[in-house]
Protein backbone atom coordinates (compact mmCIF):
# COMPACT_ATOMS: atom_id res chain seq x y z
CA UNK A 1 0.00 0.00 0.00
CA UNK A 2 0.96 3.54 -0.81
CA UNK A 3 1.35 6.53 1.87
CA UNK A 4 -2.16 7.62 0.36
CA UNK A 5 -3.67 4.20 0.48
CA UNK A 6 -2.84 3.92 4.14
CA UNK A 7 -3.80 7.42 4.87
CA UNK A 8 -7.21 6.67 3.37
CA UNK A 9 -7.34 3.27 5.13
CA UNK A 10 -6.63 5.21 8.77
CA UNK A 11 -9.25 7.65 8.40
CA UNK A 12 -12.07 4.92 7.58
CA UNK A 13 -10.80 2.84 10.77
CA UNK A 14 -10.82 6.16 12.85
CA UNK A 15 -13.81 6.77 11.82
CA UNK A 16 -15.12 3.11 12.77
CA UNK A 17 -14.08 3.09 15.70
CA UNK A 18 -14.85 6.82 16.75
CA UNK A 19 -18.47 5.09 16.19
CA UNK A 20 -18.22 2.86 19.20
CA UNK A 21 -18.67 3.84 22.40
CA UNK A 22 -15.79 5.25 23.88
CA UNK A 23 -14.08 4.63 20.58
CA UNK A 24 -12.63 8.11 20.63
CA UNK A 25 -10.67 7.58 23.61
CA UNK A 26 -7.91 5.35 20.99
CA UNK A 27 -6.82 9.54 20.85
CA UNK A 28 -5.52 9.35 24.49
CA UNK A 29 -3.60 6.27 24.24
CA UNK A 30 -0.61 6.63 26.83
CA UNK A 31 1.53 3.71 25.07
CA UNK A 32 1.84 2.35 28.68
CA UNK A 33 1.34 -0.98 27.48
CA UNK A 34 -0.98 -1.96 30.49
CA UNK A 35 -3.27 -3.92 27.19
CA UNK A 36 0.21 -5.63 25.91
CA UNK A 37 1.35 -6.84 29.53
CA UNK A 38 -2.81 -8.00 30.61
CA UNK A 39 -3.16 -10.11 26.92
CA UNK A 40 -2.75 -13.79 27.08
CA UNK A 41 -2.05 -14.01 23.35
CA UNK A 42 0.33 -10.67 23.12
CA UNK A 43 3.81 -13.21 23.11
CA UNK A 44 2.22 -14.26 19.95
CA UNK A 45 1.29 -11.81 18.29
CA UNK A 46 3.46 -9.70 15.72
CA UNK A 47 1.80 -6.45 16.87
CA UNK A 48 0.27 -6.80 20.66
CA UNK A 49 -2.03 -4.16 21.56
CA UNK A 50 0.26 -1.29 22.58
CA UNK A 51 2.19 -1.92 19.65
CA UNK A 52 -1.16 -1.60 16.99
CA UNK A 53 -1.68 2.35 18.39
CA UNK A 54 1.58 2.65 17.79
CA UNK A 55 1.68 1.07 14.20
CA UNK A 56 -2.03 3.47 14.07
CA UNK A 57 0.48 6.70 14.88
CA UNK A 58 2.98 5.54 12.47
CA UNK A 59 1.03 5.59 9.69
CA UNK A 60 1.62 1.25 9.53
CA UNK A 61 -1.86 0.37 10.19
CA UNK A 62 -1.89 -2.00 6.45
CA UNK A 63 1.47 -3.92 8.28
CA UNK A 64 -1.06 -4.77 11.28
CA UNK A 65 -4.16 -5.67 8.94
CA UNK A 66 -1.34 -8.40 6.63
CA UNK A 67 -0.45 -10.16 9.90
CA UNK A 68 -2.59 -12.52 11.86
CA UNK A 69 -2.16 -10.71 14.90
CA UNK A 70 -5.93 -9.42 15.17
CA UNK A 71 -7.38 -12.80 14.92
CA UNK A 72 -5.23 -13.88 17.84
CA UNK A 73 -7.24 -11.61 20.31
CA UNK A 74 -9.42 -14.47 22.41
CA UNK A 75 -12.00 -11.84 23.32
CA UNK A 76 -10.98 -11.77 27.12
CA UNK A 77 -11.99 -8.37 27.76
CA UNK A 78 -8.89 -7.81 30.47
CA UNK A 79 -6.94 -4.91 27.92
CA UNK A 80 -10.69 -3.43 28.21
CA UNK A 81 -11.09 -3.49 31.83
CA UNK A 82 -7.50 -2.25 32.28
CA UNK A 83 -6.76 0.58 30.32
CA UNK A 84 -6.25 3.66 32.53
CA UNK A 85 -7.39 5.74 29.40
CA UNK A 86 -10.62 3.92 29.52
CA UNK A 87 -9.95 2.45 25.78
CA UNK A 88 -12.04 -0.03 24.72
CA UNK A 89 -9.80 -2.32 23.19
CA UNK A 90 -11.12 -5.41 22.67
CA UNK A 91 -13.61 -3.75 20.89
CA UNK A 92 -11.21 -1.93 18.68
CA UNK A 93 -9.88 -5.33 18.13
CA UNK A 94 -13.40 -6.10 16.50
CA UNK A 95 -13.48 -3.13 14.21
CA UNK A 96 -9.90 -4.36 13.01
CA UNK A 97 -11.31 -7.68 12.39
CA UNK A 98 -14.52 -6.60 10.33
CA UNK A 99 -12.59 -4.35 8.39
CA UNK A 100 -9.64 -6.65 7.56
CA UNK A 101 -12.27 -8.78 6.41
CA UNK A 102 -14.24 -6.35 4.34
CA UNK A 103 -10.68 -5.08 2.69
CA UNK A 104 -9.82 -8.62 2.34
CA UNK A 105 -6.47 -8.51 3.61
CA UNK A 106 -6.05 -12.09 5.00
CA UNK A 107 -6.92 -14.62 2.81
CA UNK A 108 -10.57 -16.63 3.23
CA UNK A 109 -8.07 -19.71 4.53
CA UNK A 110 -7.18 -17.45 7.28
CA UNK A 111 -8.24 -19.46 10.52
CA UNK A 112 -9.91 -16.55 12.41
CA UNK A 113 -11.59 -15.31 8.66
CA UNK A 114 -12.43 -18.87 8.09
CA UNK A 115 -14.12 -19.55 11.61
CA UNK A 116 -15.82 -16.65 10.95
CA UNK A 117 -17.51 -16.97 7.79
CA UNK A 118 -18.16 -20.44 8.49
CA UNK A 119 -19.67 -19.48 12.01
CA UNK A 120 -21.33 -17.14 10.46
CA UNK A 121 -22.71 -19.44 7.15
CA UNK A 122 -24.02 -21.77 9.74
CA UNK A 123 -26.12 -19.39 11.66
CA UNK A 124 -27.71 -18.42 8.40
CA UNK A 125 -28.63 -21.57 7.52
CA UNK A 126 -30.46 -22.81 10.09
CA UNK A 127 -30.92 -20.24 13.06
CA UNK A 128 -28.70 -21.64 15.44
CA UNK A 129 -25.48 -23.30 14.88
CA UNK A 130 -24.05 -26.67 15.07
CA UNK A 131 -20.58 -27.52 16.91
CA UNK A 132 -19.86 -30.29 15.09
CA UNK A 133 -21.07 -29.12 11.81
CA UNK A 134 -18.92 -25.94 12.12
CA UNK A 135 -16.41 -27.85 13.27
CA UNK A 136 -15.92 -30.25 10.30
CA UNK A 137 -16.74 -27.23 7.81
CA UNK A 138 -14.16 -24.76 9.21
CA UNK A 139 -11.52 -28.11 9.07
CA UNK A 140 -12.16 -28.81 5.21
CA UNK A 141 -12.05 -25.15 4.64
CA UNK A 142 -8.85 -24.34 5.99
CA UNK A 143 -6.53 -27.94 6.09
CA UNK A 144 -8.77 -30.61 4.93
CA UNK A 145 -6.08 -33.35 5.89
CA UNK A 146 -6.14 -32.25 9.60
CA UNK A 147 -9.85 -33.87 9.66
CA UNK A 148 -8.07 -37.03 10.44
CA UNK A 149 -6.31 -35.78 13.68
CA UNK A 150 -10.09 -34.28 15.03
CA UNK A 151 -11.33 -38.19 14.80
CA UNK A 152 -9.90 -39.49 18.57
CA UNK A 153 -11.79 -36.68 20.02
CA UNK A 154 -14.74 -36.94 17.83
CA UNK A 155 -14.89 -40.43 18.62
CA UNK A 156 -15.12 -40.40 22.07
CA UNK A 157 -17.53 -37.58 21.75
CA UNK A 158 -20.09 -39.45 19.89
CA UNK A 159 -19.41 -42.78 22.53
CA UNK A 160 -21.19 -40.62 24.90
CA UNK A 161 -23.92 -39.07 22.56
CA UNK A 162 -22.28 -35.66 22.52
CA UNK A 163 -22.24 -35.20 18.74
CA UNK A 164 -25.70 -34.68 17.17
CA UNK A 165 -25.88 -35.40 13.58
CA UNK A 166 -29.04 -33.98 12.87
CA UNK A 167 -28.56 -29.96 13.59
CA UNK A 168 -31.89 -28.46 14.30
CA UNK A 169 -32.96 -25.69 11.80
CA UNK A 170 -35.46 -23.05 13.73
CA UNK A 171 -39.00 -22.54 12.76
CA UNK A 172 -38.69 -19.17 12.29
CA UNK A 173 -35.41 -19.56 9.94
CA UNK A 174 -37.71 -17.44 7.00
CA UNK A 175 -38.70 -14.49 9.26
CA UNK A 176 -34.57 -14.32 10.80
CA UNK A 177 -33.39 -14.07 7.55
CA UNK A 178 -35.83 -11.51 6.38
CA UNK A 179 -35.11 -9.37 9.28
CA UNK A 180 -31.22 -10.03 8.48
CA UNK A 181 -31.46 -8.37 5.14
CA UNK A 182 -33.85 -5.59 6.37
CA UNK A 183 -30.76 -4.52 8.43
CA UNK A 184 -28.50 -2.26 7.17
CA UNK A 185 -24.92 -4.11 7.74
CA UNK A 186 -22.34 -3.52 10.30
CA UNK A 187 -19.17 -4.69 8.72
CA UNK A 188 -18.08 -7.26 6.34
CA UNK A 189 -21.47 -9.43 5.48
CA UNK B 1 -52.23 -16.17 51.43
CA UNK B 2 -48.69 -15.48 50.16
CA UNK B 3 -48.26 -12.52 48.02
CA UNK B 4 -44.79 -13.04 46.44
CA UNK B 5 -45.43 -13.82 42.88
CA UNK B 6 -42.48 -15.77 42.11
CA UNK B 7 -40.79 -14.66 38.66
CA UNK B 8 -41.28 -17.25 35.56
CA UNK B 9 -37.77 -17.07 33.58
CA UNK B 10 -37.24 -17.58 29.84
CA UNK B 11 -33.91 -20.29 29.84
CA UNK B 12 -31.45 -19.81 27.06
CA UNK B 13 -29.86 -22.82 26.69
CA UNK B 14 -28.24 -21.56 24.08
CA UNK B 15 -26.39 -23.50 20.59
CA UNK B 16 -23.73 -25.32 22.73
CA UNK B 17 -25.97 -27.15 25.16
CA UNK B 18 -27.67 -28.84 22.27
CA UNK B 19 -25.30 -31.68 22.08
CA UNK B 20 -21.57 -31.40 23.15
CA UNK B 21 -22.72 -29.86 26.48
CA UNK B 22 -25.97 -31.30 26.68
CA UNK B 23 -24.70 -32.73 30.66
CA UNK B 24 -24.81 -28.22 31.35
CA UNK B 25 -28.21 -28.44 30.18
CA UNK B 26 -29.35 -31.27 31.76
CA UNK B 27 -28.20 -30.76 35.13
CA UNK B 28 -29.20 -26.55 34.44
CA UNK B 29 -33.11 -27.81 34.31
CA UNK B 30 -32.70 -30.14 37.66
CA UNK B 31 -31.08 -27.70 39.73
CA UNK B 32 -33.71 -25.16 39.11
CA UNK B 33 -36.30 -27.37 39.34
CA UNK B 34 -34.70 -28.34 43.13
CA UNK B 35 -34.84 -24.99 43.77
CA UNK B 36 -38.17 -24.16 42.73
CA UNK B 37 -37.08 -21.55 39.79
CA UNK B 38 -39.46 -21.44 36.94
CA UNK B 39 -37.85 -21.85 34.07
CA UNK B 40 -39.74 -21.98 30.82
CA UNK B 41 -36.92 -22.76 27.21
CA UNK B 42 -37.34 -19.72 24.84
CA UNK B 43 -39.62 -20.75 22.21
CA UNK B 44 -38.42 -20.86 18.76
CA UNK B 45 -34.67 -19.17 20.10
CA UNK B 46 -31.61 -18.14 17.42
CA UNK B 47 -28.17 -18.48 17.96
CA UNK B 48 -27.31 -15.30 20.11
CA UNK B 49 -24.07 -15.39 17.30
CA UNK B 50 -21.24 -15.54 20.06
CA UNK B 51 -18.21 -13.92 19.01
CA UNK B 52 -17.32 -15.20 15.33
CA UNK B 53 -20.70 -12.96 14.67
CA UNK B 54 -19.83 -9.75 15.85
CA UNK B 55 -16.39 -10.25 14.22
CA UNK B 56 -18.33 -9.98 10.75
CA UNK B 57 -21.19 -7.35 11.46
CA UNK B 58 -21.95 -5.91 14.81
CA UNK B 59 -25.30 -4.44 13.56
CA UNK B 60 -26.68 -7.71 12.95
CA UNK B 61 -25.03 -9.30 15.89
CA UNK B 62 -26.89 -7.01 17.75
CA UNK B 63 -30.13 -7.63 15.75
CA UNK B 64 -30.09 -11.74 16.37
CA UNK B 65 -29.70 -11.34 20.49
CA UNK B 66 -32.96 -8.73 20.06
CA UNK B 67 -35.02 -11.11 18.53
CA UNK B 68 -34.91 -13.52 21.59
CA UNK B 69 -35.22 -10.85 23.85
CA UNK B 70 -38.06 -9.52 21.62
CA UNK B 71 -39.41 -13.06 22.23
CA UNK B 72 -38.87 -13.03 26.10
CA UNK B 73 -40.39 -9.00 26.33
CA UNK B 74 -43.27 -10.71 24.90
CA UNK B 75 -43.49 -13.47 27.25
CA UNK B 76 -43.11 -11.02 30.01
CA UNK B 77 -39.78 -12.41 31.40
CA UNK B 78 -36.46 -12.28 31.65
CA UNK B 79 -33.80 -14.14 29.92
CA UNK B 80 -31.52 -16.38 32.14
CA UNK B 81 -28.70 -17.77 30.73
CA UNK B 82 -25.64 -20.51 31.52
CA UNK B 83 -23.58 -19.51 28.64
CA UNK B 84 -20.81 -16.53 29.39
CA UNK B 85 -20.88 -16.08 25.61
CA UNK B 86 -24.31 -15.94 25.65
CA UNK B 87 -24.48 -13.64 28.55
CA UNK B 88 -21.99 -11.02 27.09
CA UNK B 89 -23.36 -11.22 23.75
CA UNK B 90 -27.24 -10.25 24.68
CA UNK B 91 -25.68 -7.27 27.49
CA UNK B 92 -23.49 -5.86 24.77
CA UNK B 93 -26.93 -5.52 22.52
CA UNK B 94 -29.07 -4.65 25.30
CA UNK B 95 -26.12 -1.92 26.36
CA UNK B 96 -25.92 -0.75 22.61
CA UNK B 97 -30.05 -1.04 22.53
CA UNK B 98 -30.30 1.54 24.94
CA UNK B 99 -27.37 3.63 23.94
CA UNK B 100 -27.56 4.41 20.37
CA UNK B 101 -31.36 5.56 19.07
CA UNK B 102 -30.56 5.02 15.24
CA UNK B 103 -29.37 1.59 15.98
CA UNK B 104 -32.08 1.07 18.02
CA UNK B 105 -34.52 2.42 15.45
CA UNK B 106 -33.17 0.05 12.72
CA UNK B 107 -32.71 -2.70 14.79
CA UNK B 108 -36.77 -2.56 15.52
CA UNK B 109 -37.80 -2.07 11.99
CA UNK B 110 -35.40 -5.11 11.04
CA UNK B 111 -37.38 -7.04 13.45
CA UNK B 112 -40.98 -5.52 12.64
CA UNK B 113 -40.18 -7.11 9.01
CA UNK B 114 -40.68 -10.56 10.21
CA UNK B 115 -43.30 -9.82 12.99
CA UNK B 116 -41.55 -8.90 16.37
CA UNK B 117 -40.13 -6.25 18.25
CA UNK B 118 -38.50 -5.08 21.35
CA UNK B 119 -38.13 -2.51 23.48
CA UNK B 120 -35.15 -3.02 25.66
CA UNK B 121 -37.35 -4.31 28.91
CA UNK B 122 -36.09 -7.82 29.29
CA UNK B 123 -33.15 -8.09 31.70
CA UNK B 124 -30.77 -10.60 31.37
CA UNK B 125 -29.12 -13.58 34.06
CA UNK B 126 -26.54 -16.17 33.88
CA UNK B 127 -27.74 -18.10 36.38
CA UNK B 128 -25.14 -18.01 38.73
CA UNK B 129 -25.80 -14.76 39.44
CA UNK B 130 -29.58 -15.26 39.43
CA UNK B 131 -28.91 -18.15 42.42
CA UNK B 132 -26.22 -16.26 44.27
CA UNK B 133 -27.36 -12.66 44.02
CA UNK B 134 -31.32 -13.17 43.86
CA UNK B 135 -32.33 -16.52 45.58
CA UNK B 136 -28.94 -15.94 48.21
CA UNK B 137 -27.61 -17.97 50.89
CA UNK B 138 -30.45 -19.33 52.73
CA UNK B 139 -32.51 -20.54 50.08
CA UNK B 140 -29.44 -22.67 48.87
CA UNK B 141 -28.61 -24.07 52.19
CA UNK B 142 -32.59 -24.87 52.97
CA UNK B 143 -31.88 -26.69 49.94
CA UNK B 144 -28.47 -28.64 50.41
CA UNK B 145 -29.13 -32.00 51.38
CA UNK B 146 -25.40 -33.76 50.88
CA UNK B 147 -22.79 -30.75 52.24
CA UNK B 148 -19.73 -31.05 49.38
CA UNK B 149 -17.56 -31.66 52.73
CA UNK B 150 -13.81 -31.64 52.04
CA UNK B 151 -14.08 -31.34 48.24
CA UNK B 152 -11.42 -28.96 47.14
CA UNK B 153 -13.08 -26.64 44.13
CA UNK B 154 -11.14 -24.57 41.54
CA UNK B 155 -13.77 -21.85 41.01
CA UNK B 156 -12.77 -21.13 37.05
CA UNK B 157 -15.13 -17.72 36.27
CA UNK B 158 -13.39 -17.52 32.52
CA UNK B 159 -13.46 -14.05 30.76
CA UNK B 160 -17.22 -13.19 29.09
CA UNK B 161 -19.57 -13.20 32.47
CA UNK B 162 -17.76 -10.68 34.43
CA UNK B 163 -15.67 -8.79 31.67
CA UNK B 164 -16.03 -6.01 30.11
CA UNK B 165 -19.07 -4.20 31.86
CA UNK B 166 -18.14 -5.51 35.37
CA UNK B 167 -21.98 -5.54 36.64
CA UNK B 168 -21.85 -9.17 38.23
CA UNK B 169 -19.09 -9.17 40.00
CA UNK B 170 -15.52 -7.85 39.81
CA UNK B 171 -13.82 -8.00 36.19
CA UNK B 172 -10.74 -9.52 37.94
CA UNK B 173 -11.30 -10.91 41.47
CA UNK B 174 -14.62 -12.74 41.23
CA UNK B 175 -16.01 -14.10 44.11
CA UNK B 176 -20.22 -15.46 43.26
CA UNK B 177 -18.82 -18.98 42.58
CA UNK B 178 -16.57 -19.35 45.63
CA UNK B 179 -19.46 -18.13 47.49
CA UNK B 180 -21.68 -20.29 46.08
CA UNK B 181 -19.19 -23.69 46.75
CA UNK B 182 -18.77 -22.50 50.24
CA UNK B 183 -22.60 -22.45 50.93
CA UNK B 184 -22.82 -26.14 49.79
CA UNK B 185 -20.22 -27.14 52.05
CA UNK B 186 -17.69 -27.42 49.45
CA UNK B 187 -13.51 -25.65 49.66
CA UNK B 188 -12.98 -23.36 46.96
CA UNK B 189 -8.62 -22.93 46.51
CA UNK B 190 -6.99 -20.07 45.48
CA UNK B 191 -4.99 -21.04 42.69
CA UNK B 192 -4.61 -17.64 40.80
CA UNK B 193 -6.57 -18.26 37.67
CA UNK B 194 -10.10 -17.79 38.25
CA UNK B 195 -10.26 -14.84 35.85
CA UNK B 196 -8.19 -16.07 33.35
CA UNK B 197 -8.50 -16.88 29.66
CA UNK B 198 -8.90 -20.46 28.91
CA UNK B 199 -8.24 -19.78 25.02
CA UNK B 200 -11.70 -19.74 23.79
CA UNK B 201 -12.64 -20.27 20.08
CA UNK B 202 -8.40 -19.52 20.16
CA UNK B 203 -8.25 -23.47 21.00
CA UNK B 204 -9.92 -24.15 17.58
CA UNK B 205 -8.16 -21.72 15.36
CA UNK B 206 -4.97 -21.39 16.80
CA UNK B 207 -4.49 -24.71 18.64
CA UNK B 208 -1.06 -23.94 19.84
CA UNK B 209 -2.51 -20.89 22.08
CA UNK B 210 -5.16 -22.29 23.54
CA UNK B 211 -3.29 -25.50 24.59
CA UNK B 212 -0.63 -23.68 26.09
CA UNK B 213 -3.96 -21.20 28.39
CA UNK B 214 -6.18 -23.69 28.77
CA UNK B 215 -2.65 -25.55 30.18
CA UNK B 216 -1.54 -23.31 32.49
CA UNK B 217 -4.79 -23.52 34.41
CA UNK B 218 -5.05 -27.07 34.32
CA UNK B 219 -1.21 -27.15 35.44
CA UNK B 220 -2.22 -24.56 38.66
CA UNK B 221 -5.56 -25.96 39.54
CA UNK B 222 -3.79 -29.43 39.88
CA UNK B 223 -1.08 -27.50 42.17
CA UNK B 224 -2.82 -25.64 44.42
CA UNK B 225 -4.44 -29.06 45.22
CA UNK B 226 -8.00 -29.13 44.01
CA UNK B 227 -10.03 -32.08 43.21
CA UNK B 228 -11.70 -30.69 40.45
CA UNK B 229 -12.38 -27.43 38.33
CA UNK B 230 -15.88 -25.76 38.60
CA UNK B 231 -16.69 -23.82 35.53
CA UNK B 232 -19.78 -21.89 34.41
CA UNK B 233 -19.34 -21.81 30.53
CA UNK B 234 -19.80 -24.45 28.09
CA UNK B 235 -17.01 -23.71 26.10
CA UNK B 236 -14.02 -22.91 29.02
CA UNK B 237 -15.55 -26.84 29.97
CA UNK B 238 -14.78 -28.23 26.82
CA UNK B 239 -11.25 -26.35 26.16
CA UNK B 240 -10.04 -27.64 29.98
CA UNK B 241 -11.59 -31.06 29.73
CA UNK B 242 -11.41 -32.30 26.02
CA UNK B 243 -7.52 -31.61 25.40
CA UNK B 244 -6.28 -32.77 28.71
CA UNK B 245 -4.23 -35.48 27.11
CA UNK B 246 -3.26 -33.04 24.21
CA UNK B 247 -2.12 -30.53 26.93
CA UNK B 248 -0.21 -33.19 28.74
CA UNK B 249 1.92 -34.71 26.05
CA UNK B 250 3.03 -30.80 24.72
CA UNK B 251 3.56 -28.70 27.95
CA UNK B 252 3.86 -32.24 30.35
CA UNK B 253 3.58 -32.23 34.12
CA UNK B 254 0.32 -32.71 35.82
CA UNK B 255 -2.40 -31.75 33.78
CA UNK B 256 -5.35 -34.34 34.17
CA UNK B 257 -8.42 -33.12 36.49
CA UNK B 258 -12.03 -33.69 36.58
CA UNK B 259 -13.90 -30.57 35.03
CA UNK B 260 -17.34 -29.84 35.89
CA UNK B 261 -20.20 -27.62 35.38
CA UNK B 262 -20.98 -25.74 38.38
CA UNK B 263 -24.67 -26.79 38.15
CA UNK B 264 -23.40 -30.48 38.76
CA UNK B 265 -22.03 -29.61 41.60
CA UNK B 266 -24.42 -27.46 42.86
CA UNK B 267 -26.77 -30.43 41.85
CA UNK B 268 -24.83 -33.09 43.71
CA UNK B 269 -25.19 -31.15 47.21
CA UNK B 270 -29.06 -30.94 46.61
CA UNK B 271 -29.16 -34.22 46.47
CA UNK B 272 -29.77 -34.85 42.72
CA UNK B 273 -28.62 -38.18 40.96
CA UNK B 274 -26.05 -39.12 38.54
CA UNK B 275 -28.03 -39.42 35.61
CA UNK B 276 -30.38 -35.92 36.57
CA UNK B 277 -26.53 -34.38 36.70
CA UNK B 278 -25.58 -36.22 33.39
CA UNK B 279 -21.82 -37.36 35.39
CA UNK B 280 -21.49 -40.12 32.61
CA UNK B 281 -21.30 -37.58 29.98
CA UNK B 282 -17.55 -36.41 31.21
CA UNK B 283 -14.38 -37.27 29.73
CA UNK B 284 -12.98 -37.34 32.72
CA UNK B 285 -14.09 -39.18 35.56
CA UNK B 286 -15.97 -37.37 37.50
CA UNK B 287 -17.98 -39.14 40.20
CA UNK B 288 -15.82 -40.35 42.14
CA UNK B 289 -14.93 -37.25 42.81
CA UNK B 290 -18.38 -36.16 43.76
CA UNK B 291 -18.83 -39.14 45.96
CA UNK B 292 -16.21 -37.08 48.26
CA UNK B 293 -13.27 -39.72 47.01
CA UNK B 294 -11.36 -36.61 46.28
CA UNK B 295 -8.03 -37.12 43.66
CA UNK B 296 -6.16 -35.80 46.56
CA UNK B 297 -4.65 -32.88 44.56
CA UNK B 298 -1.06 -31.07 45.39
CA UNK B 299 1.31 -33.44 44.48
CA UNK B 300 2.73 -31.57 41.35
Amino acid sequence: MNATQVRGLTEEFLQRVHAIPNGEKIGQCLQCGTCSASCPSSDVMKYPPRTILAALRAGMLDQVFESRTIWLCASCYLCTVRCPAGIPFTEVMYELKRLGIQKGFLGKKSSGVAMAETFVDGVHKRGRSSDAELICRYVLRTHPTKIFSFIPLGWKLIRKGRISLRPHRIAGIDGLRKMLAAMEKGGAL
Amino acid sequence: MNATIQPVYSYFPGCSLGATNRAYDISTRNVARVLGLEMVELEDWNCCGATPYMAIDSRRSALLSARNLGISEKNGRDIVTVCSSCYLVFQKANHQFHDDPSLRADIRKALQTGGMDYHGNVRVWHLLELIVNDLGKEAIERHVVRPLDGLKVACYYGCQLIRPYGEVDDPEFPVLLNRLMEWIGATPIDFGMEAKCCGGILMTTQPEIGLDLSGKLLKQARKAGADCICTICPLCQMNLEAYQEKITSRIGGDCKIPVLYFTQVLGKALGLGSNELALRDALTPVEAVLAGKGQGGGHD
